[in-house]
């Protein structure tokens, strides 16, 4: 049981990062995510990245967790995909 | 901290993406790079024997605040070439990889695009202090 107001213990999962993301972004699919609880790596694909530079498609996933990486999430290395260059 | 001084900081951060052609913003140095990201992104230039300056944000966490909020980018390192933010560690392996760096730093294709970080090989350019106007 979680009590608000508590300093309470919450690292992020893998788990957690996923269902957020495939959340975020309409027909996001996590592939893989890995993550000891601060480093974390996804592998994202989304018909959303087309037409996206690198640059733009990291921006994506950042505001999803905006104020949070180098933080709570120590860091997040991604790879974004369009469902074409996943094949 | 007086909103002066952050001002001065946001300025010489500015100043500096625009002095330098290439500029890494980096935990520690290319020497002693304090962080496997920082390792890895100064690794993939000094593979591409790229010149380039280094900023070491850890010193003041301002450098880091007022760089991410003038690039809209939350983490370090970061990769600015003519000005323009060209991402972090994931973006610069990734443009290595494919051999899309080369051209956005203008060198030659490397024969080996991502070594593993070495942390010994020398930087072609010394750290730049961004507590100091340059010039």
């Amino acid at each position: 049981m979680q009590m608000e107001g508590l300093p309470v213990h919450n690292d992020p999962t893998p788990s957690e990062l996923t269902e957020r993301i495939e959340n975020a972004i309409p027909g996001a699919k996590v592939l893989e995510a890995d993550g000891d609880g601060h480093h974390f790596r996804v592998k994202v694909v989304a018909p959303a990245f087309e037409g996206l530079s690198l640059l733009e498609r990291h921006r994506t996933i950042n505001e999803i967790f905006a104020g949070e990486l180098g933080g709570r999430i120590h860091a997040l290395s991604m790879s974004c995909l369009t469902p074409e260059e996943n094949q | 901290m007086t909103e002066n001084a952050e001002n001065g900081l946001r300025d010489a951060i500015q100043g500096a993406i625009a002095d330098n052609e290439v500029i890494l913003f980096m935990k520690g140095t290319p020497e002693q790079p304090m962080c496997g990201f920082s390792a890895r992104t100064v690794a993939i230039l000094q593979a591409h024997e790229a010149a380039f300056a280094a900023v070491d944000i850890l010193p003041d966490p301002r450098i880091r605040q007022e760089l991410s909020a003038f690039s809209n980018w939350p983490t370090i390192p970061q990769l600015f070439v003519k000005g323009e933010l060209v991402g972090g560690c994931d973006i610069i392996t990734e443009l290595a990889d494919s051999g899309q760096l080369a051209p956005i730093l203008g060198v030659e294709q490397p024969a080996e695009p991502t070594p593993e970080p070495t942390g010994g090989a020398a930087p072609k350019a010394p750290p730049i202090q961004i507590d100091r106007p340059s010039e």
